[in-house]
């Protein structure tokens, strides 16, 4: 079987897409789904407005994660996405702090010391507008959990 | 309207869900451990031949080849797709849902 | 947060579909959470209940005795927020033993500055359930 699919016409090349991811890198699949999704996406020459992490999707951020050499370290894939293709990827400021995820200003405000901020770079922290605020402005949202 | 789902349908009642909701011209795409659902003689896929009148239906076949399923025990009327098809299918559609 | 700085001049209609029961898993209190959030964004906000997701809307919950925050009283508010439409599906009540009763009751203000309260509460059927979903431009699912 051939992989046939509608051919994308010609006013569909760059549409912005934005996607959520809610589930642990992994325990579930998702966080890869979409990864892949996004680069055949990007290859498209679709632009991705942003990615959002919520609910355990969080944890995709944290920096401090050290899969074993001959596993894929996803969080790595994910910041290599954000240099590579400038994707801007947030992670919810409420789902994180829940889960332990913090930058630098967010350390300091809840006095964990020097050293304790774990966001992972090309990450950053922000609220929930912004997951409003990708639907808003993109024309298509994509929502990948467990 | 675009559907995905994701969960195996031994495990989840998700692909039910979504086969319920899916009207005529609808797509459903399955990924990860949803594409158990297409393999000929289960359960699973004989719900999906009686209920999926009008409605597309996709596969992901890196998840397939991940699971050593091969074409050859799916189920007909299924169009195997890659990340790239996938991608064409949501452009394809104005709104799409997960069903997780 | 600097969030509800912009001004979107965009009006979407976002759809949050709740699937899954509270307490159990997260999802039910984290997608309340995007609701509310959202609420300021003056976008067309509806919610849908169904499957497990209809357990989020019934009455006498007390999560005192798990440890955790009962969940179920910030959808009174939710009128306050401007989000005035729940549609919750029949068929998933039913499969459940559940009935409207069995439901707490949510209401919102007239909009027409008339006293008064409107049920936020809508039972629709499946098929109507589909078009609901059909009709908005964002569907979120959690």
């Amino acid at each position: 079987m051939q992989p046939t699919v509608p051919a994308a016409r010609i006013e569909d090349v760059d549409v912005k897409i934005s996607v959520l991811v809610h589930a642990a890198p992994y325990t579930h699949q998702a966080a890869d789904t979409a990864y892949q999704f996004i680069l055949a996406a990007i290859a498209k020459g679709h632009a991705i407005t942003r990615v959002f992490f919520y609910h355990d999707g969080v944890n995709i951020a944290t920096r401090l994660a050290v899969p074993p050499a001959d596993d894929r370290n996803i969080q790595k894939c994910w910041s290599v996405l954000a240099a590579e293709h400038g994707v801007d990827l947030v992670v919810c400021i409420a789902a994180a702090q829940r889960r332990g995820i913090l930058d630098e200003g967010e350390a300091r405000r809840h006095g964990k010391g020097d050293g304790a901020a774990n966001l992972a770079p090309g990450f950053r922290i922000a609220g929930l507008g912004q997951l409003i605020e990708m639907g808003i402005q993109s024309d298509r949202l994509v929502v990948f959990g467990a | 309207m675009l559907h995905t789902v994701n969960a195996s349908p031994f495990e989840r009642t998700a692909l039910t869900c979504c086969l319920a909701h899916a009207v005529n011209g609808d797509a459903v795409v399955l990924i990860e451990d949803a594409v158990y659902a297409v393999v000929k003689g289960s359960t699973a896929s004989a719900e999906i031949v009686a209920m999926t009148e009008g409605v597309d239906l996709y596969v992901l076949g890196p998840d397939l080849a991940a699971r050593g399923i091969n074409r050859a025990k799916l189920i007909a009327g299924i169009t195997e797709i890659d990340y790239a098809g996938f991608v064409d299918l949501v452009v394809a559609h104005t709104s799409s849902q997960a069903w997780l | 947060m600097s969030d509800t700085a912009i001004a979107p001049k965009i009006i979407k209609k976002f759809l949050y579909v709740n699937r899954k029961a509270p307490y159990g898993t997260i999802y039910a209190l984290e997608a309340l959470e995007a609701v509310l959030i959202g609420a300021a964004f003056d976008q067309d906000v509806s919610l849908a209940f169904l499957d497990d997701g209809v357990f989020q809307l019934t009455k006498g919950q007390n999560a005192r005795a798990i440890g955790m925050k009962t969940v179920s009283p910030a959808f009174g508010a939710l009128g306050d927020f401007g989000v005035t439409r729940l549609y919750v599906e029949a068929e998933s009540l039913a499969e459940r033993g559940l009935t409207r009763d069995d439901l707490m009751i949510i209401t919102h203000d007239f909009e027409n500055g008339t006293t008064g309260e409107v049920p936020s509460i809508i039972v629709v059927d499946r098929a109507r359930m589909s078009n609901v979903m059909a009709e908005h431009d964002i569907v979120l699912t959690f």
